[in-house]
């Protein structure tokens, strides 16, 4: 006797819809990680998503959790609002590296540093992918945008600037890391952070933090599988992957 | 235990990151353009034999078109 | 033991009182002068009543903290000074879009650019035209002693939540840092489900809510515009003021704030050598007092417009009684604290005509 089972079973928080982002864009993958995270944790009825500017600020149509836009960059800010006002809940914020690190590199240290129990999802593509692809603080050396179009020079446009590792620095924050979704391996181990993320928001351990290195094939001006590509050959030596903080791992120490 | 997967075509974008991850390698792009223009991936009936059930493709699938499904034994007669 | 019958404290302190006082849970914050008495007393005074206090990391940063408080469906607000408020403009333009409640607070001070630490009311354009982008309105409540300081914040709230709007608390500097009595008082028989019905809180047991002001479908921000301009047509019977001897008055002197409570001492004065002047204080700056100001002015009434700024209220009080009369102008020029006899001279020419 046999039956047929299914393998893939999307959380119902994901609506079912098709989304605007660009073919082999990455948003589609940590959308479904956040999903996934809350899902297994029995959070979703208490979630509240904190969107941003950004190609994802549409994130609430593929999310169905009580959700509020907010301006550019001020995400932390907002979530913060929310988690105080109503302590009990999941906040989390989904940020871009121009919404995140550039305008809103206030908020977001300042967030991390009160060790807000909020998690934010950054999601890094080394662009401002909405706009049409202008210079971001994550633009590498050398890698050409609209705004930089001879490729970004280290004495014009100074270095790329690696989140984690500062956010890691504060005092507040509980979890950061940084991961991948370019391969197989590398989704596991993103998932397990995601998760991870909001498993410390649970616990009040402080604020938590996953990068996400992904792909804007589109203002790369790449084909997905190329970009998908650059993932490993030149955005991983820039951006190593790993746990740059972890409030449990040093206790057990 | 024979597996297969499902691609919505609707929803393929033509992306082709599954191509990428599948380890029996049996994902292609077709010669199909769906409503919006994507050249969709799929796996030909001959091919689908060798699917292993893994999921790894529906795992990078940014669009979440793929569904992937396995055939159990249902226990001892 | 029972509450004071009378406190004697700075109109900055009135205003974080009456906020609590009117139930408010949370309270972002950031230094400048001259309101730091605000954040100073929040600092204890919130987490004593119950609530939560941030010193924020800008007032930009505030303002968007006000934002997601208030999008929970409960009492919160951020206080500051003109150059302060000039930065919480983009979140105060969301919150009017998103349809959040909210206070804001602003103890202005001399501008442009820096200014000064004293008193003016530069900031009248800036609170009734919108500082900041999109047509919008708040409801701007400006309290000319310490006392309306606390009854103002109470009303404020309520405003907010019953129209689902920001709403301003306008002082300055003089009724900020003044010392005057005040006789606390408790709201009583508020709403405990409000906010309830709209807030997030996570959707359990419903469908998700959005608290959003992007509007990008085929005709959908026109219908959003012509939502909110029939929520601020309803808000004008919101409209009030203080009038003071101005049934008999030839010229009606019109002023807000703190200069509309040192004009009244002038009248006072100038009414005991016989002089027919009135004072109409608009307390509401939005919704603008037109509909009184326009019978008085079908009365034969003359005008005599005084602000602490370079003439803003001005056009207001023009365009409400443009069909039968005009307003002379005095302005106060900021970085100078007036007295009653500053104002004795303009008055007196303005009546002579």
């Amino acid at each position: 006797m046999t039956q047929e089972i299914r393998v893939t079973n999307y959380p119902e928080v994901l609506t079912d819809r098709a989304s605007h982002y660009c073919p082999g864009c990455h948003h589609g993958i940590a959308h479904r990680l956040v999903a996934e995270a809350i899902t297994d944790l029995g959070l979703v009825d208490k979630t509240i998503l904190v969107g941003s500017i950004g190609c994802s600020v549409f994130i609430y149509n593929y999310l169905s959790l009580d959700a509020i836009e907010s301006p550019h960059g001020r995400a932390p800010a907002v979530a913060t609002g929310i988690k105080r006002a109503r302590p009990d809940k999941i906040v989390f914020t989904y940020q871009g590296d121009g919404d995140l690190a550039s305008i809103g590199m206030a908020e977001i240290m300042h967030c991390a540093n009160r060790g807000e129990n909020i998690t934010t999802i950054f999601v890094n593509n080394t662009v401002y992918g909405m706009t049409g692809g202008q210079m971001a603080p994550t633009t590498l050396v050398g890698q050409k945008t609209t705004t930089c179009p001879g490729g970004r020079c280290r004495e014009h446009e100074g270095m790329p600037i690696r989140m984690t590792e500062i956010i890691a620095s504060l005092g507040g924050v509980a979890f950061a890391e940084r991961v991948a979704v370019n391969n197989i391996k590398n989704i596991k181990k993103a998932k397990k952070a995601v998760a991870k993320a909001f498993e410390y928001q649970t616990r009040e351990l402080g604020f938590s933090f996953v990068e996400v290195l992904a792909t804007c094939p589109t203002n790369w001006r790449m084909t997905p599988l190329e970009a998908n590509k650059r993932i490993e050959t030149e955005m991983i030596p820039y951006f190593p992957l790993g746990t740059f903080k972890d409030a449990l791992a040093k206790e057990e120490k | 235990m024979p597996s297969r997967v499902e691609f919505r075509e609707d929803r393929c974008k033509g992306c082709l990151l599954c191509t990428e991850v599948c380890p029996a390698g049996i994902i292609q792009q077709s010669n199909r353009f769906n409503q919006k223009g994507y050249k969709v991936a799929e796996v030909t009936p001959e091919n689908m034999a060798k699917c292993k059930g893994c999921a790894f493709c529906a795992m990078i699938c940014p669009d979440y078109a793929i569904n992937v499904f396995k055939t159990e034994s249902g226990g001892k007669a | 033991m029972s509450a004071p019958k009378r406190i004697f404290v700075k109109g900055n302190e009135a205003i974080a009182r009456g906020a609590i006082a009117a139930g408010a849970k949370c309270f972002f914050g950031y230094p400048i002068t001259p309101q730091n008495d605000i954040p100073e007393f929040m600092s204890s005074a919130m987490i004593e009543a119950g609530g939560d206090f941030v010193q924020a990391e800008s007032e930009v940063a505030a303002a968007n903290m006000l934002l997601g408080a208030s999008a929970c469906g409960i009492r919160a607000l951020t206080s500051s000074s003109s150059p302060g408020v000039s930065l919480k403009q983009e979140a105060i333009s969301y919150m009017a879009g998103c349809e959040v409640p909210g206070v804001i607070v602003n103890v202005s001070r001399g501008g442009p650019g820096l200014g000064d630490i004293g008193p003016s009311q530069g900031d009248y354009f800036q609170a009734v035209k919108g500082g900041g982008h999109g047509d919008y309105k708040l409801l701007v409540l400006a309290p000319g002693t310490v006392q309306e300081a606390y009854d103002l914040t109470i009303k404020a709230f309520d405003l907010a939540f019953k129209y689902r709007n920001p709403v301003m608390v306008l002082a300055d500097a003089i009724i900020g840092q003044m010392k005057e009595p005040v006789v606390p008082w408790v709201p009583e028989n508020r709403d405990p489900n409000e906010g309830q019905d709209w807030g997030l809180g996570g959707a359990q047991g419903r469908a998700p809510r959005l608290i959003k002001s992007l509007f990008l479908d085929d005709g959908a921000l026109a219908e959003q515009n012509l939502k909110l301009q029939a929520k601020y047509q309803a808000m004008r019977v919101e409209a009030d003021q203080e009038m003071f001897l101005t049934e008999d008055a030839e010229l009606i002197v019109v002023a807000f704030g703190s200069i509309g409570r040192i004009v009244k001492s002038t009248v006072r004065k100038l009414r005991g050598q016989g002089k027919k002047v009135g004072l109409l204080r608009p307390i509401t700056l939005f919704p603008f007092p037109s509909d009184t100001l326009l019978s008085l002015a079908k009365q034969g009434k003359r005008f005599l417009t005084i602000e602490h700024n370079m003439g803003q209220m001005v056009e207001d009080v023009r365009l409400s009684i443009r069909t039968v009369a005009d307003s002379a102008f005095h302005a106060q020029l900021p970085g100078n604290l007036p007295t009653p006899d500053d104002f004795e001279e303009p008055i007196l020419k303005a009546l002579e005509g």
